[in-house]
């Protein structure tokens, strides 16, 4: 079923007519944020925010500090609930979902400045990640009924399988707080692959991160989405990473995308070289 | 292999408790058979049970979810009171004072329930010392309710009476000959039978243990690990944040409601006074003290810190004073490095990677 968007709500690439990547032209996309807004008392945070995402498509978000990106993402997750605008997630409005109802539906994040449960080992951070797909209840843990066993086998199983996407299996019985500050980051990335989702939202995941790190990362990412086929969207200063492996790129300025397009359209985007450089003197 | 291995020290811990608390209770047992147990001594046996079993539910709101609550006395407080009025009311339905005991302390522990959900809804939403405060007067607002609670019984069944005004008596319930009170306002609970029995202090514990330890050690209690660490994080994993902390809360208030039932059926005269603030902070003082989150040390400090006002007797006027002092130097002491250092050698809490 080839479906078409109109103009305003696409997000690869700008200006031109195409929306989102070849291979997922065919698709409904994973994501499309219409309109999208809030307000902080009268301080406008975001305005206008629209975006299509692909089901397979890597894309990033950019924009000098301050601009609004990770707002982007609390909007998305209903850290805070829009002022304004529509999130369809695979078609579905998640108007009136809170945090946790939108991470059951399909959107699982990263955080800018590292949110891992840091008092639990590195599996148990994993299987909270599987929580909702660990199936028992309050009592079969309590009297440890046949279902605790068999799910919490499943849970572990599972939490060392994903946990070897980056070779971290024999940190499973680490404290996750005494961990080194990669891997860290990739616990979390981790960690929200556990709650299978739909799209990854990595917030930063390149910060702190020497080049060769940076290079390894951007491999992983594109292997997760390999073996996963989902959207990741990500916010990131590092320009080689965001130019290297994104396949749409939305700038943001002051809350207001200023330019979507392919690496490319966006390098040569005078708008964007004004945002990140300043304006040229005239004369 | 290293999963094998760090299992085994978290299981170790746990089975260290519970082999504990079996051996005390052995040893109790025996020293009692062979009258080696003081007066004084013996008259503590269930009172420390109770407190045991208040320290450690105490621990899954406080150590484990990590809301500060000041009411949980208010809590025992409820258990208490419903179930002396259910022991007594069952006096002649079941005569058999195990069983009798039982009911009642089911009956302590749902009516708990009850007063947790009713706090619990509008109080979990607060967080930090705004949910502190709130409980406090949770406790208080009990107190108070039950400093008025008129109960009689005879044969058409309970008779409840509020004495707010202050010149209701237990005279107003106009029972027939064979009634009889069972709660008198300000007085409290009088007269009740006492069914309460070390065994069945030592049983509660248990329970007490396992629903605890195997309640953390599961799904729900790392939810709830989780929610303490970090709540954001937990939300985005889709962990319904109001459920487990309304979980272990309840999970708390119950087994402080059957402890309070325990507790009241322990004693002939028990009044709403006994469950106020002072209460709630002794409680908090065992959790503390014997670690926030750490099981066992709550069961060792409930039982220390309960016997050492009684063993301090000798200091007579200075006994609190002494208590005290007690209480600092091991709060010094367990926040040493080197005291540390040492009891970490002594219990491996987790084995760092490689090997």
């Amino acid at each position: 079923m080839a479906k078409r968007f109109s103009p305003e709500t696409k997000m690869v690439p700008f200006p031109s007519n195409a929306i989102v990547p070849e291979r997922d032209m065919d698709s409904r996309p994973i994501l499309e944020a219409r309109n999208l807004g809030i307000d902080f008392g009268g301080l406008t945070a975001v305005e206008d925010f629209n975006v299509v995402v692909g089901r397979t498509e890597i894309c990033g978000l950019i924009g000098p500090n301050g601009a609004g990106k990770t707002t982007v993402f609390n909007l998305l997750t209903k850290v805070y609930q829009p002022t304004r605008g529509t999130i369809l997630l695979d078609g579905r409005d998640t108007y009136g979902m809170n945090t946790s109802q939108v991470s059951s539906a399909g959107i699982a994040r990263t955080f800018q400045n590292i949110r891992l449960f840091d008092n639990l080992t590195v599996e148990d951070n994993v299987k909270l990640g599987l929580h909702n797909e660990i199936k028992y209840g309050m009592l079969g843990g309590i009297l440890r009924m046949p279902g605790y066993w068999k799910q919490e086998k499943i849970a572990h199983q599972r939490a060392l399988e994903l946990l070897s996407i980056f070779d971290m299996q024999d940190m499973a019985d680490q404290k996750a707080g005494s961990l080194p500050y990669g891997a860290q980051r990739r616990l979390e990335i981790v960690r929200a692959l556990g709650t299978n989702p739909s799209l990854l939202l990595l917030d930063e995941p390149a910060a702190g991160m020497n080049p060769s790190e940076t290079a390894e990362l951007m491999e992983n990412i594109i292997k997760i989405r390999d073996m996963f086929q989902i959207a990741i969207m990500l916010i990131e200063h590092d320009m080689n990473l965001v130019m290297g492996i994104c396949e749409g790129i939305a700038v943001l300025n002051f809350g207001r995308i200023i330019a979507k397009g392919t690496p490319a359209e966006v390098q040569s985007n005078p708008a964007v070289i004004e945002a990140y450089l300043g304006k040229k003197k005239e004369g | 292999m290293n999963k094998i291995k760090h299992l085994s020290v978290t299981r170790k811990i746990d089975y260290a408790t519970y082999a504990g608390v079996i051996l005390a209770f052995a040893a109790v047992t025996i020293l009692q058979r062979l009258d080696m147990v003081s007066r004084s001594m013996e008259g503590m046996l269930i009172p420390i049970c109770c407190y045991v079993v208040m320290a450690v539910s105490l621990n899954l709101t406080v150590g484990i979810l990590g809301e500060l609550s000041l009411g949980h006395a208010g809590f025992m407080s409820v258990g208490a009171f419903s179930g002396v009025i259910a022991a007594m009311s069952l006096r002649d339905m079941l005569p058999s004072e195990p069983l009798r005991l039982a009911v009642s302390m089911v009956v302590g522990a749902l009516f708990a329930v009850v007063a947790s959900f009713v706090v619990g809804i509008p109080v979990l939403r607060l967080r930090g010392d705004y949910l502190a405060i709130v409980t406090l007067a949770f406790g208080e607002i009990i107190k108070e309710i039950m400093n008025c609670l008129i109960v009689g019984f005879d044969s058409k069944g309970l008779h409840i009476a509020l004495n707010i005004s202050g010149t209701v008596t237990i005279d107003s319930l106009g029972l027939d000959e064979t009634g009889y009170a069972i709660i008198k306002g300000a007085q409290g609970a009088t007269g009740t039978d006492k069914i309460a029995t070390f065994t069945a202090g030592f049983i509660l514990v248990m329970i007490t243990l396992v629903v605890v330890l195997n309640l953390v050690r599961s799904r729900a209690g790392r939810a709830i690990l989780a929610i303490r660490d970090n709540r954001i994080a937990a939300e985005s994993v889709g962990i319904n944040i109001t459920k487990y902390k309304m979980m272990a809360f309840v999970t708390s208030a119950a087994l402080a409601g059957a402890a309070g039932t325990l507790y009241g059926l322990n004693y002939s005269n028990m009044a709403a006074a006994k469950f106020d603030f002072n209460t709630s902070i002794l409680v908090l003082v065992f959790v503390v003290l014997g670690g926030l989150g750490r099981i066992w040390g709550s069961v060792i400090a409930a039982v220390v810190l309960y016997v050492l006002p009684e063993a301090l007797r000798e200091f007579a006027d200075y006994r609190m004073l002494v208590y005290a002092i007690v209480l600092i130097l091991v709060m010094l002491a367990t926040n040493t490095p080197a005291v540390r250092s040492m009891v970490g050698k002594m219990i491996p809490r987790r084995s760092k990677g490689g090997a």
